[in-house]
């Protein structure tokens, strides 16, 4: 209620206000038109009274003051024209001072003065500082601010500047600068007045205020920046001292941070850069409330966009030592201001470091430097838990990537993992994605085991479980981007020497086998394959040097393999483990190595009947296990019926009698390898073909018994298309004749009453006839040797 | 004119981090009317990009593809031409065309496509043509050494078509083309 009616008043007040100037103002028009001085005077003075009341916020005050302001210049037109009023500038200055109050009076002698200084009968300087001084006589904050803006507004054309007109003997530069420098402090002083004035409740509305008057005090700065004759010698040696001085004295921490704002925004960059120990020098003497880092952030992004914009200038940014000098500033700050909480002081570092990226880019020291900093503000304090202060870090961290886009390079910084040590687990796993999003964008390769060394280090939080954190509180879909995030790292891991290489596995392997049964089974494979793939090479390489001790042999990576692929138990993963091993057998195989092969075949057989206990899941095992031994060439006699033995055991013991056939008959395939002489056995082969049909019989006599019809001759089939390709192999024991019984056998089942008929089987059996038809069709041996088989 | 991508064998990311960039630019969305693809992804995030791809996604089984079910073997319909897919570990001996040309004719399919081995091929025989796309990602295999990034496209038209192989060797992308016309009996 008290609110509302304050402001319905100060709306009242203003329109009141406006009405009075309003009603002065007609007749000031019509004493103006008629020439009367006199009259003039009169209704100005009355006029420029309502700007006497302290009833109005600055924000009203402005509305009122900018109507007197358009009165006065009608006023000062009327001035400048003495032909109207008859009355000499300089008796006209003498005259308005005998206006009754002093605020109109004063408004008045301005604008003569304006007038006067315009006539050139005195030097600008003198009338400049008459008034500058005589303007003293207002102490009200709002009053006095607005009368001096005045004088600065109405002053700014008349300045003797250097090729002004006004500039004179001894009216030069120097003497604009020393107005507008007093006027500056004089205005200061009246707006951090006003900071003593209101009763602490209205705290928030006093700083409102103040912060709307800010801009004319500002003003002040503008105005001497825009002096031609300021160079850099006279901002440094007079300006900006003086200026200073003003800020540091007022201990007002309002107008300290917008001036000190408003020295940065307002100068060249170059002078901030020539000038810096003076600007920096002031800022541990300012009020320790007021946000010194914020100041500090602008300066130093306006310093690292004069470098980004010039690059001509960086040599000069050596020279002044930039780096340090704003390194030691912050360092002082964050000393002086005890209570500053740490994300001020990072939120500093961040942007001294971005500074740093952008003006001396090359000096990774430089930026280790500030990292170091860092990491000293926060030892000592516990794990990170302000979300604020993480999220700077990671900005901190994040700029060197972003910057050198070669996470290498940021390796190379010492104090770098120092910082990510400071972080707390869910942050350090943030920080770690983004590491790894950085080398994947850039398709960047690390090379030397010791730099695989630090870069796990630095994204410990995503190989294993650090303290306080366990993966059960992870989302799930969360948890598998991350590891296959690490899976897909593990392919930027390349040397393309073997020893390195092998270093490099040792050191992944190192850090990933504490990763505990949820992640292995994301890094496991990509390690296992980049392994595989180093045999390779070294296979390829083939020569051993003769008598040196090679770490990088074959051997020894299969060794690691084994190791490797065994953590999976805890997962525990035995089909992938399965899938591993035959993979380790293969590769073994083509390094010539019998008994390694057979080790890992038997690992695999050995997971087969212990763990793979899922039918769906057997099926496929025994067929890879089939597919595998079929390509080894590497096992004698006994090695390889010893395991060729146990697949065709295994396959007919599947559960379905369908899945047992085909692996049974796919197993026929074991003792006939086309690329190789010896394994070419037509008896096991016709031995296997033959099992597989009766399991096949078997197989249609229980779905008889079961469903009472017979289930579809696909199997059959199938069989007798293996009966074809041993056929054409060549196998003698594949007689003609038993591949016209066969077809007889399907045809006589596919005609029987209680046969279902069946459109695929029907199709694949239609299919393989006309295939037969073909190949005798071909004539030449193909077709003579078909010529047995009637259709 | 219908294009048909094949592709398979990407293994991401166990043995590989991700298509070759030169592959992505190429596969735009909205060019390719189905997807055939052999297996062994081996993650969501491939198919989920393969759908971006083209919404008529058919794969078949791999023996790496965890977490999904995907069927063993898939035949489809595309104009005068039935297809058919399976990833190939099932068939043994891997790779072996004899073997392969029973599973067409098991499938009755024109053009069977199949993986496994990584390595490209295109074989016309009785039953039909098979197809092997090879690893779009050139990913390490046990069977074929030096496995170059390739896929392939067809274009169905009416009778004929023509297979297109996309092979990444050297960093360059070069093309090869196959024709195949198939007589209205489907006996080709």
């Amino acid at each position: 209620m008290m609110i509302s009616n304050g402001i319905e008043d100060e709306e009242k007040w203003l329109a009141e206000g406006i009405a009075g100037i309003q009603h002065n103002a007609f007749y000031l028009h019509r004493a103006l038109d008629s020439n009367n001085l006199r009259e003039a005077l009169k209704y100005s003075a009355l006029l420029l009274s309502e700007l006497r009341t302290s009833r109005l916020s600055p924000h009203k005050y402005y509305e009122l003051y900018m109507r007197a302001f358009d009165e006065l210049r009608r006023l000062e037109m009327f001035f400048k024209d003495e032909n109207r009023h008859g009355c000499s500038v300089v008796d006209l200055y003498e005259l308005v001072q005998h206006a009754g109050n002093i605020l109109p009076r004063l408004y008045l002698l301005c604008t003569v003065g304006s007038v006067y200084i315009k006539s050139k009968e005195a030097p600008a300087k003198d009338v400049l500082k008459d008034l500058v001084e005589m303007c003293r006589g207002v102490q009200h904050p709002v009053r006095g601010l607005f009368l001096r803006s005045y004088l600065a507004q109405i002053s700014r054309d008349e300045l003797p500047d250097i090729a002004s007109e006004y500039e004179g003997e001894g009216d030069t530069f120097m003497d604009a600068v020393e107005f507008v420098l007093q006027n500056f402090a004089e205005m200061n002083k009246l707006w951090v007045r006003m900071q003593h004035q209101g009763p602490l409740r209205e705290r928030e509305k006093l700083d409102k205020e103040r912060n709307e008057l800010r801009d004319l005090v500002g003003k002040n700065l503008h105005v001497l920046s825009q002096i031609e004759g300021v160079d850099l010698e006279i901002y440094r040696d007079t300006v900006l001292p003086r200026v200073l001085e003003q800020v540091v004295n007022c201990k007002d921490e309002l107008a300290q941070y917008y001036l000190m704002d408003c020295i940065i925004q307002v100068f060249p960059d170059e002078y901030h850069l020539q000038t810096l120990e003076t600007l920096l020098g002031a800022c541990p003497q300012l009020q320790s409330a007021v946000d010194i880092k914020t100041v500090l952030s602008r300066l130093m992004e306006r310093l690292s966009n004069y470098a980004a914009s010039s690059p001509e200038v960086l040599p000069e940014f050596l020279q002044v030592e930039a780096f340090t000098k704003l390194s030691n500033a912050i360092g002082k700050v964050i000393e002086a201001q005890v209570d500053m909480p740490i994300v001020g002081a990072i939120t500093l570092y961040v942007s001294l470091l971005t500074f740093t990226l952008h003006v001396h880019p090359d000096r990774l020291d430089y930026v280790d430097q500030v990292l170091g900093a860092c990491v000293k503000k926060l030892s000592g304090k516990a794990k990170l838990e302000d979300s604020r202060v993480t999220k700077q870090v990671v900005a901190l961290l994040s700029a060197p990537l972003d910057k050198y886009n070669d996470i290498v390079t940021a390796l190379t910084l010492s104090n770098y993992p120092r910082v990510m040590d400071h972080l707390d687990a869910a942050t350090n796993k943030v920080m770690a994605m983004v590491i790894i999003q950085s080398i994947m964008k850039n398709n960047t390769c690390v090379s030397t085991s010791d730099k695989v060394e630090v870069l796990f280090e630095l994204i410990k939080g995503l190989i294993k479980d650090i303290e306080g954190t366990s993966t059960d509180e992870l989302d799930e879909e969360d948890f598998k981007e991350e590891q296959n995030s690490v899976a897909r790292l593990m392919h930027m891991l390349y040397n393309d020497d073997p020893e390195e290489m092998l270093k490099i596995i040792n050191t992944v392997w190192k850090h990933i086998m504490a990763g505990g049964p949820k992640r292995l089974p994301f890094t496991v494979p990509p390690l296992v394959f980049s392994a595989l793939k180093l045999v390779r090479r070294l296979q390829v390489q083939d020569g051993d040097v003769a008598g040196e001790e090679v770490p990088a042999t074959p051997k020894k990576i299969f060794q690691l393999l084994n190791q490797i692929i065994e953590a999976l138990s805890v997962v525990p993963s035995p089909e992938l483990a399965l899938r591993l091993y035959l993979q380790c057998a293969e590769a073994a195989n083509d390094c010539d190595l019998e008994p390694v092969a057979y080790e890992f075949f038997t690992q695999a057989f050995v997971l087969y009947e212990e763990e793979v206990a899922d039918s769906k899941a057997q099926v496929t095992a025994i067929h890879l296990i089939i597919g595998t031994l079929q390509r080894m060439n590497v096992f004698g006699i006994e090695n390889r019926d010893t395991l060729t033995h146990k697949a065709t055991g295994y396959s007919a013991k599947l559960l379905k009698k369908p899945d047992q056939c085909r692996a049974v008959y796919a197993c026929s395939h074991l003792f006939w390898v086309d690329d190789q002489d010896g394994t070419k056995d037509g008896e096991r082969v016709l031995l296997c073909l033959k099992r597989s049909l009766r399991i096949a019989n078997a197989a249609q006599q229980m779905v008889n018994v079961t469903r009472g019809s017979s289930g579809p001759v696909t199997l059959f089939v199938e069989i007798l298309n293996k009966y074809l390709y041993f056929f054409e192999k060549g196998s003698p024991q594949i007689t003609g004749a038993a591949i016209q019984g066969l077809i007889e056998l399907i045809k006589t089942e596919m005609q029987s009453d209680s046969t279902t008929s069946n459109p695929a089987s029907d199709a694949f059996f239609a299919s393989t006839l006309r295939y037969i038809r073909f190949q005798k069709q071909k004539g030449g041996a193909m077709g003579e040797k078909y010529d047995p088989i009637k259709l | 004119m219908v294009l048909v991508l094949a592709l398979g064998d990407l293994h991401m990311p166990h043995r590989g981090s991700d298509l070759p960039l030169k592959f992505k630019s190429m596969l735009v969305p909205g060019k390719i009317q189905h997807i055939i693809c052999t297996g062994n992804l081996c993650i969501k995030e491939v198919h989920d990009y393969l759908k971006t791809v083209c919404p008529d996604l058919h794969i078949a089984q791999g023996e790496y593809d965890e977490e999904t079910r995907f069927p063993e073997t898939k035949t489809l319909t595309i104009g005068q031409f039935k297809l058919g897919v399976c990833h190939g570990h099932q068939v043994i001996p891997w790779g072996d065309l004899d073997s392969l040309a029973m599973l067409q004719r098991q499938l009755d399919v024109d053009i069977l496509v199949t993986g496994h081995t990584h390595q490209f091929t295109a074989y016309k025989h009785e039953a039909g043509v098979v197809i092997n796309p090879g690893s779009a990602t050139g990913s390490y295999s046990s069977i074929t050494y030096d496995v170059n990034p390739s896929f392939v496209l067809m274009d169905i038209d009416g009778l004929r078509v023509v297979v297109y192989v996309y092979e990444l060797i050297d960093g360059e992308v070069k093309v090869d083309k196959i024709d195949f016309k198939k007589t209205t009996t489907s006996n080709p």
